[in-house]
């Protein structure tokens, strides 16, 4: 097990930046989750990791040790693949024995080795088969006992659960997570998901644009979102960000109606050098308190039953559209005018220009 | 209705599958069938008429109409693989009282011949050998090499190169053969195994690595960077995935490969004489005294198609199996 320590590592494919300069350690044994949109460079920061790309500039250490320009074999880091390659002419038994015969390891440890895995991961009885001949549950299954295998200092995964049906998602889900729980080993997890993100990462570093916009742990990447990119990003649906002027008694919303806000925030902002005091106002659905009498109107625009709770889509005077929870048994006319609240402890402001967040 | 909900919602014309196929497919399938079949036997007339050809006597070969029924005779082969002389009416007097003939006396006796020694055919044959495997395994094991590196890595100019080594096979091999000849007798290459190899070797790999490089391009790069990340060195991992998986490419760049050299008759007849004369330019040339020794032309036909033949067989699974690339599912 190891830790690894990106130091200013950046990629660029001809004049463009793949990832620009990313500092980043991750501890001994964290589960570290890559998130972003496709084509922001997840991938790309993964292959700089293990050595099959070249970095442009910066710095990779493994436990210390220097590897940025070792070749990917010296590095003891195992890589999961988005579409598993798993080798076609090998049975899964001969896949996940490959990395211990490139170590010339004895045969009756080898088979030692794979039957523990296969145990493990409850393959034993398809690992003669051909992986054309298997499901994509079982071939993911065979892909991560070729990682699991060696017992790696760290393991790499690039969307492994992306070519999965939907249904079949959530079990592997769960158990990579047991998995991890067990090993302890070092992950570097990427997805686009942020549900799959949330659920398995100790942190999450959030990527847009080749430029790492947040990293912290779910709690804190849903509850302080360090600029408008990750508030919109994380959760479904996103956080809800009005445009709002600060006023004396607190923040106006378009409509007319002022949303008051805590002494705290009243100081961060006014000491934050906000342009004609323009904000924009972020709050989670479930900050939207419904009640009569409420500081705060809206429209009701739509509703939809989740079961547990509704979600409604309420419609601001300028027509934007915001999202409150409400609850179950909540009865609102669509059309209907209510009135609601926000947690004061959950608001969170925004500056229009940088779109970054002002801290409280 | 259960049923119907199972059934296939269109028309299936060509599945695996014997109770989902309509009895219009089926019947159109057998059609098919016969048509190939009709059309494969319309092919094959010609080889069976050479391998018949082969075992005919002078006179049934050249009989009007042609014989389909005859008396099987090694007449042909007698004279492909022997070189034989004239006898005298009296010399033929006293060879028929001797008893110590072999077979193959007795059937140039019949024509009046005595058997003087082999003939220079099973050289060229040999010769043929040599040639054309030795620059099948140069030009598709530097196929392959070259293939892979075009395909994996950044070459500068690369498709300019692409374009210079194709452009290698655009030129008629006629065209060439002079300035090729003239330049071999300069540097000592004429009539030599090495030179012959040389210049098939250039001459099919354009041909393979075009072909190659189309199945490597095909084997995802994730198969060989999984094993690296393994623990593998580049070389390891070219050895143990890329050349098991670019089998199919590999068997058939030599079948071709092997066809062409070993049917090459332009350079063969410019470029050898003797010691190095394949046989393409010599079967045509076992001429008998007063007439073409059909038989005989056949027999070397024959001999001749067997070895790419067997060749093709060893191959025909990889030739014809589909490339199955298992476990990598393109998103
Ligand atoms: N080999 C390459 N050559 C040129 N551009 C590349 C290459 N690999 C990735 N890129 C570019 O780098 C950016 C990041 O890609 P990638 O890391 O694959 O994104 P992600 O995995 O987040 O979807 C993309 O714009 C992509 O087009
Ligand atoms: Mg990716």
């Amino acid at each position: 097990m190891a830790n690894i320590e990106l130091r200013g590592v950046e990629k660029k494919f001809g004049d463009v930046f793949a990832v620009k300069p990313l500092d980043l350690t991750i501890k001994d044994g964290e589960f570290i989750v890559l998130l972003g949109p496709s084509g922001c460079g997840k991938t790309t920061t993964l292959r700089m990791i293990s050595g099959l790309e070249a970095v442009t500039d910066g710095q990779i250490l493994l436990d210390g040790r220097d590897v940025t320009w070792l070749h990917p074999s010296e590095r003891d880091i195992a890589f999961v693949f988005q579409f598993f390659a798993l080798y076609s002419h090998m049975s899964a038994r001969d896949n996940i024995a490959f990395p211990l015969q490139a170590a010339g390891m004895a045969r009756d440890e080898v088979k030692q080795r794979v039957g523990q895995v296969a145990a493990l991961l409850r393959i034993e009885h398809i690992l003669d088969r051909k992986p054309g001949a298997l499901s994509g549950g079982d071939q993911q299954r065979v892909a991560l006992a070729r990682a699991l295998v060696r017992r790696p200092a760290a393991f790499l995964m690039d969307e492994p659960l992306g070519a999965l049906d939907a249904e079949f998602r959530e079990t592997m889900r769960a158990e990579i997570k047991k998995l991890h729980l067990a090993q302890h080993a070092t992950t570097v997890y990427v997805t686009h998901d942020q549900i799959e993100a949330m659920a398995m990462g100790d942190r999450i570093v959030i990527m847009s644009a080749a430029v790492v916009q947040q990293v912290g742990t779910p709690t804190e990447v849903y509850h302080n979102p360090a600029n408008l990119f990750v508030a919109r990003f994380i959760g479904s649906p996103g956080m809800n960000l009005v445009k709002a002027k600060v006023e004396a008694g607190g923040v106006r919303l378009p409509g007319g109606s002022l949303a008051p806000v805590s002494d705290r925030w009243r100081h961060a902002l006014e000491g934050s050098g906000l342009k004609d005091g323009s904000v924009v106002l972020g709050f989670r659905p479930e900050a939207v308190q419904v009640r009569d009498g409420g500081a705060l109107r809206a429209a009701v625009y739509a509703d939809d039953l989740h079961g547990g709770y509704t979600m409604l889509h309420l419609e601001l005077a300028d027509g934007e559209i915001i999202h409150g929870r409400a609850a179950r048994d909540a009865l609102n006319a669509l059309g209907s005018a209510v009135r609601f609240d926000l947690d004061p402890d959950m608001m969170r402001f925004f500056n229009p220009e940088t779109e970054m967040a002002i801290p409280s | 209705m259960a049923n119907a909900a199972n059934a296939p919602r269109q028309k299936v014309v060509i599945s695996t599958r014997v109770d989902k196929v309509s009895t219009g497919a089926r019947l159109t399938s057998s059609f098919r069938a016969t048509i190939a079949v009709i059309v494969a036997l319309i092919m094959l007339i010609p080889v069976a008429w050479m391998a018949m050809t082969a075992f005919k006597t002078r006179p049934d070969a050249v009989a009007v109409p042609p014989k389909v029924f005859f008396e099987p005779s090694f007449e042909g082969f007698v004279s492909l693989l022997t070189s034989r002389r004239q006898l005298t009416n009296d010399e033929i007097a006293v060879y028929q009282q001797r008893t110590d003939l072999g077979w193959a006396d007795q059937i140039a006796l019949i024509r009046g011949q005595a058997i003087t020694g082999p003939s220079a055919f099973p050289r060229q044959l040999l010769n043929s050998l040599i040639i054309s495997g030795v620059s099948t395994v140069f030009s598709v094991g530097f196929g392959v090499l070259s293939a892979y590196a075009f395909s994996r890595f950044p070459v500068p100019g690369k498709d300019d190169l692409l374009f210079f080594i194709l452009s290698q096979r655009m030129l008629p091999p006629v065209v060439v053969t002079i300035p090729i000849f003239l330049m071999y007798r300069q540097v000592g290459l004429h009539d030599t195994h090495i030179g012959m190899v040389l210049l098939y070797t250039a001459f099919n790999l354009s041909f393979s690595v075009w072909l190659l490089k189309g199945f490597i391009d095909e084997i995802p790069r994730e198969y060989e960077e999984a094993a690296m990340v393994d623990g593998y060195t580049r070389l390891q991992a070219f050895r143990k995935i890329v050349l098991p998986q670019a089998t199919t490419g590999i068997a058939a760049t030599t079948v071709f490969s092997l066809i062409f050299s070993w049917n090459e008759y332009a350079f063969a007849l410019m470029l050898t004489s003797d010691a190095a004369r394949t046989a393409p330019p010599s079967i045509p040339l076992v001429l008998g005294t007063g007439g073409i020794e059909w038989a005989a032309i056949a027999a070397g036909s024959l001999a001749f198609l067997i070895p790419v033949v067997i060749i093709t067989f060893l191959l025909r699974r990889h030739l014809l199996r589909g490339v199955t690339f298992g476990a990598i599912r393109k998103g």
